[in-house]
């Protein structure tokens, strides 16, 4: 099967190992992996910013981009549930564009949810010497319905124990533009994730969106914590890089 | 207490440092989430009874006018009066009349969030009238001089010595030393003090929690039993509430009834449900010899055929702030409106006014809890977002962030000039960071407000995967 890889405007500029570790775990997954050069961003942050004739004018360039393909794989469960449940409603009055809409969402997938379910590929030889708890984001729980997939996938990384993360399903408090918006609550939320995260003993926390991971991240170095933070598509394809904000 | 989006940020800032609040919030949890989550799973088929509450509620308020006619019809042929307002200010003018005319001084009240909505009690005050709030949050607040910070629990912010300060602040003939530190102490002065109240009231006002347009009865669920007094024992019985609480029948409140006290405070029931049908009738020893039903629109059908409509299928359950993580961190305070919360952020731009109120529907991460917990599904990050775009239509949002969105769209819309930024900017950032991360930038000051980034690879992954 054809897949078009979109790799993220964040995991482009900050994190090209995601990129690449998809990349990597597409291809062993027996995927025919086509990266389209002309991909930029989703449009997420103008569609939430409410400026939709932006996002409608970047949707429309994604969907001629990946169109063509079989699947389209997002290492990113808000840039997915943005392509899947979004691009339709953001174009439902683009007679031409809203049916492309339709037919695109379908077929896009976040990568773990993708990795389980469309290529049933679970088994990467990975491995990964910590405990670690694993954030789920709130839009691949609750735009996706994505909980199990990661979990599955995790459990074959040789090494890794994962723990139980207390109140799983709050929010880290990023949320795109909110992070800067409202800082000091955008705190209070990430010191919560950050204080459950080393309740577990954990010295990784390991998720699937490049955002909250950065917005954690950021905070964890702020306050001076020794936690780790990595991309699940790192750990599954024994991503040699150091882990996010440690340099390179 | 109309708020704009720069107080709301001040606001938030003050709140999430406060120690005290802190902890009267961390309550939320074991008070709210656990109860409605043992109360949901309890329940054979939840799932499907928010499904019958969504479509019986969808129905009623797409059905308004006649539901509301029946309503009035079946009022007034038990003997009550029906009186309809269009804004906050012809509510509480056909209130405080109704009052004038039986020369009421001293009215007991029952929770009512419409009542905030509309400002009565300040109303009521500046006509010589008394209010009294009968139920025990909003007793407390009343003497706090402060609005509620919950739909259904007012006092929600404060905790059990916040309290005692405050009655020992107010009772001032009751013994100094006397000891407050328990709950129940707490509760049966509040008792004590409101028993003299109820005996002294010439009116009553509550609202409600449904109507019922077949039978003509006002429905309302407390725990403390205060809606029964406040509407059996004075003379008078004003029930204020919207329009769009109306629901065909029995039957469907009963359905609406069990969704809504398992979402609010995870019981199967409350203590108390009133069924008000209408004045006494001879053969009955007590009840109000007036009965008067209060409609307020108040802007709710303006948002008939809008994107927000589906806001007005609303039962004020609470559930949406309960596991709003940006609630829990602030409070209901901070957001400076009588709806906080999810529900407010769907509410308030119409209510108050887009310009005023569009911190509200910003005021989230998307997160999604909130459309998850509803027990009417009601898609609230979809409205928020709906309120989004009417800010951004109406060029509200600041010109720096409108400037930025419209030159990174530019940019993203033209991927080889992309490209040339994304690579710029990533060099330049990777040169900017010292030990793995950026400590602070221009133009940034949101972000580095209290994080640093993580540096990045210093190439894109397309530049990358070009030379690989
Ligand atoms: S919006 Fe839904 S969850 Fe929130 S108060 Fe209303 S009914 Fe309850």
């Amino acid at each position: 099967m054809r897949v078009g890889l979109f790799v993220t405007c964040l995991v482009d500029m900050m994190r090209p190992s995601v990129g690449f570790s998809t990349l990597q775990l597409l291809e062993r997954a027996g995927c025919e992996v086509v990266v389209p050069p002309t991909q930029t961003c989703c449009g997420q942050p103008a569609w939430n910013s409410g400026a939709d004739t932006h996002c409608q004018d970047l949707a429309r360039k994604v969907i001629d981009t990946f169109l063509e393909f079989d699947y389209v794989v997002v290492p990113s469960g808000s840039c997915a549930g943005m392509i899947r449940n979004h691009y339709p409603e953001a174009l439902k009055d683009d007679h031409t564009y809203h049916s492309r809409a339709l037919s695109l969402a379908k077929k896009t997938y976040e990568l773990t949810q993708f990795l389980v379910e469309i290529a049933h590929a679970t088994e990467f030889s990975a491995k990964y010497k910590a405990s670690a708890c694993y954030h789920d984001s709130c839009s691949c729980l609750r735009e996706l319905s994505v909980r199990e997939a990661p979990r599955q996938l995790l459990a074959k990384v040789e090494g890794l124990e994962l723990k139980p993360l207390k109140d799983s399903d709050v929010c880290c408090g990023f949320g795109g533009l909110f992070s800067v918006k409202y800082p000091e609550i955008s705190e209070r939320m990430a010191d919560d994730k950050i204080s459950d995260a080393k309740d577990t003993d954990s010295s990784l926390v390991i998720g699937p969106d490049l955002g909250c991971l950065l917005h954690l991240a950021g905070r964890a170095a702020r306050r001076g914590e020794t936690l780790k933070f990595r991309h699940i598509a790192e750990v599954l394809a024994n991503c040699p890089h150091p882990s996010i904000g440690e340099g390179t | 207490m109309t708020q704009n989006p720069r107080a709301f940020r001040e606001a938030s800032k003050q709140a999430v440092h406060d120690p005290r609040l802190k902890q009267a919030l961390g309550r939320i949890k074991g008070h709210f989430q656990l109860a409605r989550r043992f109360a949901s799973s309890d329940f054979p088929d939840f799932e499907a009874l928010r499904d019958q509450g969504a479509a019986i509620r969808e129905h009623s308020i797409t059905h308004l006018q006649p539901l509301l006619a029946e309503f009035e019809k079946s009022v007034t042929s038990r003997g009550g009066k029906v009186h309809w307002a269009r804004d906050a200010a012809e509510a509480r003018q056909v209130v405080i009349e109704i009052l004038k005319r039986s020369g009421a001084r001293r009215v007991t009240k029952g929770k009512s969030m419409v009542s905030e909505e509309i400002g009565l009690n300040d109303a009521l005050q500046a006509h010589g009238i008394e209010p009294i709030e009968t139920d025990l949050g909003e007793y407390i607040i009343q003497l706090r001089h402060e609005p509620p910070s919950h739909i259904i629990a007012p006092a929600f912010h404060l905790n059990k010595e916040d309290v005692a300060e405050t009655f020992r602040g107010a009772h001032r003939n009751l013994d100094p030393s006397r000891d407050l530190s328990e709950r129940s102490a707490l509760v049966s002065e509040a008792r004590t003090m409101l028993r003299a109240a109820f005996e002294g009231a010439d009116a009553g006002i509550t609202g409600a929690n449904f109507l019922t347009a077949r039978e003509g009865a006002a429905l309302i669920v407390t725990n403390e039993g205060n809606g029964d007094l406040t509407r059996l024992l004075p003379r008078t019985h004003i029930v204020v509430t919207g329009i769009e609480k109306v629901v065909p029948d029995l039957n469907a409140a009963s359905v609406l009834l069990r969704l809504l006290t398992r979402s609010a405070t995870g019981q199967p029931i409350t203590s108390y449900v009133s069924v008000m049908s209408g004045p006494h009738s001879p053969e009955l020893s007590d009840g109000p010899r007036e009965f008067h039903v209060v409609l307020v629109d108040n802007g709710r059908t303006r948002l008939l055929g809008t994107p927000a409509q589906e806001a007005l299928r609303c039962i004020r359950c609470a559930a949406c702030l309960n596991h709003c993580p940006i609630y829990g961190a602030v409070g209901g305070h901070a957001y400076g409106a009588t709806y906080p919360g999810p529900i407010g952020a769907a509410l308030n731009p119409n209510l108050l006014g887009i310009s005023q109120a569009h911190h509200h529907p910003n005021a989230s991460t998307f997160c999604g809890r909130c459309a998850e917990v509803c027990p009417v599904k009601i898609p609230l990050p979809t409205i928020m977002r709906y309120w989004r775009a009417r800010e951004y239509a109406a060029g509200l949002p600041p010109l720096s962030n409108r400037a930025g969105l419209g030159l990174w769209a530019f940019a993203a819309k033209r991927p080889q000039l992309y490209r040339l930024i994304t690579k710029l900017a990533s060099r330049i950032l990777k040169r900017l960071s010292r030990d793995g991360r950026i400590h602070a930038l221009p133009l940034a000051g949101g972000w580095f407000a209290i994080r640093d980034l993580p540096e990045p690879e210093g190439k894109t992954f397309m530049e990358q995967l070009k030379s690989s």
